[in-house]
């Protein structure tokens, strides 16, 4: 059993090593306002995260991660560029059967630079593998950047587009709305019958005829939207050469070197990759240069996709078997400007768990 | 003792006192109407807790009763559908209700949870928050819309009239339990095709979690019998 000090310990390890890289000391609040975290993560983080209601301030969540507050300290006075570190207890509830913990230490580092973002993903993951030296820990690294850059640069309507880029982070729904995209699965009856029903009349007509008219949903929305269905349904199925390329991403692992030159082969026929994988492959010789074999480091193309943040670039996680993830972290340019109304600037950082480091180095003989 | 509990009153307590009597087990309120007590005959060792239907999930988990009658989406509710805590011992026929989601029938561009998520992504995108469904089911629904991918929509908490929330611009769609549809079409709901959240119905429930003496599993033994149960394990 690691003890509480032992792990309390660990994580000052981690969190001296991470101010001695750079990085500025950072607090923030266990309480954190639910609404912002909904707004962000969606009803689902209820499952994940300890809600509690103050008569005061509303409906509060216990710190489930530090991204979002850091950001937003960031984003509100922060020096650009700047570096942070940070030491402290997140809360997740945890399914009945996983035996997971449900409070554990964080120990964070996290970088908003403007120059040179690849310099930055190879800073970060260099220093968490330094760090974590002599674990036997697995890397895999990831880009969601290259998926989203591949499905903007699809021949379809921008309809379809957002509709796949929204559901980037849930690859159930991400996959059957390409599989209808693409013609690999038949129209659902419910969407049959829908378009049929839409045949019979004007859509304002339709809403005329279906009754009273309650809720905030106009029914310019809802003409908007009816219209949209009609021409979707006459719009033709993304080319089976594309849709064959996005599935093949989709599904690329291969060690980062062979993964580049796997995407550079493609870039002729999917040509919108083609800066994602320029990017691709400055973050490969950034962690080159930092000493990191890309011949044998491990990249899944969809590395990251069902993690609670907002990665839109490179991922990474650090492996051991039957444990959750050691270390995990990425890019989340898109967050920062979510949070900060307007301004924008790009980001990189992941975390470490304090407690894992010290039980795997306890299990060492 | 085996302590059985089964809802206080209504339909719900009269259904399960006539499926206990259809099996030789009398149950019966005693005292005054006002007083939630209540007597079993039939059987020695089993005793008879009166309690409000919503209450027996929480009371089966803590282990303060043995036994239970109660509908399938209060235990979904109040423990998961995956609860440990809690074992199906039998449906019993009765209680039928269907959670459902429905949504204005104006929505004529919404017919499946597909097209209830594609009008929350332009919901949130036109009023700047995201698509209100009211409920007072929240974990069921939840649990529902995450596996079919639904986002950009929030629940509100609505612990009676739901169906009238979207009238009142409190709530955009709602999720419900509905016996009949007429209170949605008066309220001008209409149900997606593919929106039942669950399908429930009483259930005769054991606690896991119950202090069961050697003395309250012969007693089982002798009830499950009469009740045509499995011995719960």
């Amino acid at each position: 059993m690691t003890t509480k000090a032992a792990i309390r310990a660990e994580g000052e390890r981690l969190l001296a090593a991470f101010v001695q890289a750079g990085a500025v000391p950072v607090e923030t609040d266990l309480l954190q306002p639910a609404e912002t975290l909904l707004d962000l993560y969606g009803e689902d983080i209820r499952a994940r995260a300890y809600v509690t209601d103050d008569p005061v301030r509303g409906e509060m969540m216990l710190r489930p991660d530090f991204t979002v507050p850091v950001v937003q300290a960031h984003m509100a006075h922060g020096a650009d560029p700047a570096r942070y570190a940070y030491l402290g207890e997140v809360f997740r509830k945890q399914d009945r059967k996983s035996g997971r913990a449900s409070e554990y230490l964080q120990a964070g580092y996290e970088v908003f630079d403007r120059n040179a973002p690849e310099v930055a993903d190879a800073e970060v993951f260099a220093l968490f593998r330094d760090l974590l030296a002599g674990l036997n820990l697995r890397p895999v690294t990831g880009d969601i950047g290259i998926l989203m850059a591949a499905v903007r640069g699809l021949e379809t309507s921008d309809r379809r587009k957002a509709a796949l880029l929204r559901h980037v982070w849930r690859p159930a729904k991400f996959k059957s709305l390409l599989d209808r995209f693409a013609g690999r699965a038949p129209v659902p009856g419910g969407r049959l019958r829908l378009l049929d029903r839409l045949k019979a009349g004007s859509p304002l007509q339709l809403i005329e005829e279906a009754g009273t008219f309650v809720g905030l949903r106009s029914p310019e929305e809802i003409v908007a939207r009816a219209d949209g269905l009609v021409a979707d349904a006459e719009a033709p199925p993304i080319k089976a050469m594309e849709a064959a390329l996005l599935y093949d991403l989709l599904s690329l692992e291969s060690p980062a070197a062979h993964a580049l030159a796997h995407l550079r082969g493609i870039t002729p026929m999917l040509p919108a990759i083609g800066p994602a994988v320029d990017r691709f492959a400055a973050r490969l010789d950034a962690l080159a240069a930092k000493g990191v074999d890309v011949a044998t480091l491990a990249f899944e193309a969809s590395h990251g996709r069902t993690a609670l943040e907002y990665y839109d670039g490179f991922v990474f996680s650090f492996l051991a078997d039957g444990m959750p993830p050691v270390a995990s972290g990425g890019r989340y340019d898109a967050l920062t400007a979510v949070l900060g109304a307007g301004a924008f600037i790009p980001a990189v950082g992941g975390v470490i768990r304090p407690e894992l480091v010290a039980r795997l180095k306890g299990a060492k003989p | 003792m085996i302590r059985i509990g089964v809802p206080s009153k209504g339909r719900l307590m009269q259904d399960t006192f006539d499926w206990f009597g259809a099996r030789g087990l009398t149950m019966r309120r005693t005292g005054n109407d006002r007083e939630y007590a209540g007597a079993v005959e039939g059987i020695e060792g089993v005793g008879l807790v009166l309690l409000s239907a919503g209450e027996i999930p929480r009371e089966l988990a803590a282990g303060r009763i043995h036994l239970g009658v109660t509908g399938s989406d209060l235990v979904g509710e109040h423990l998961g559908l995956d609860a440990d805590e809690v074992q199906e011992l039998k449906r019993l026929g009765f209680g039928h209700a269907d959670l459902i989601l429905a949504v204005p029938s104006v929505w004529i561009d919404v017919e499946t949870v597909d097209d209830l998520d594609a009008a929350a992504a332009g919901f949130r995108a036109a009023h700047g928050h995201r698509l209100r469904i009211a409920t007072k089911y929240h974990r069921l629904v939840r649990d529902f819309l995450q596996a079919q991918g639904v986002a950009d929509y929030q629940l509100v908490d609505s612990q009676g009239a739901t169906e009238g929330t979207v009238k009142n611009g409190t709530a955009e769609a709602i999720a419900d339990i509905t016996s009949s549809g007429e209170t949605l079409r008066a309220n001008h709901l209409r149900i997606l095709s593919d929106g039942l959240i669950h399908s429930s119905e009483a259930v005769l429930w054991a606690s896991r979690v119950a202090d069961w003496t050697p003395e309250d599993r012969a007693v089982m033994a002798r009830l499950a019998g009469m009740l045509g149960v499995p011995v719960p394990g």
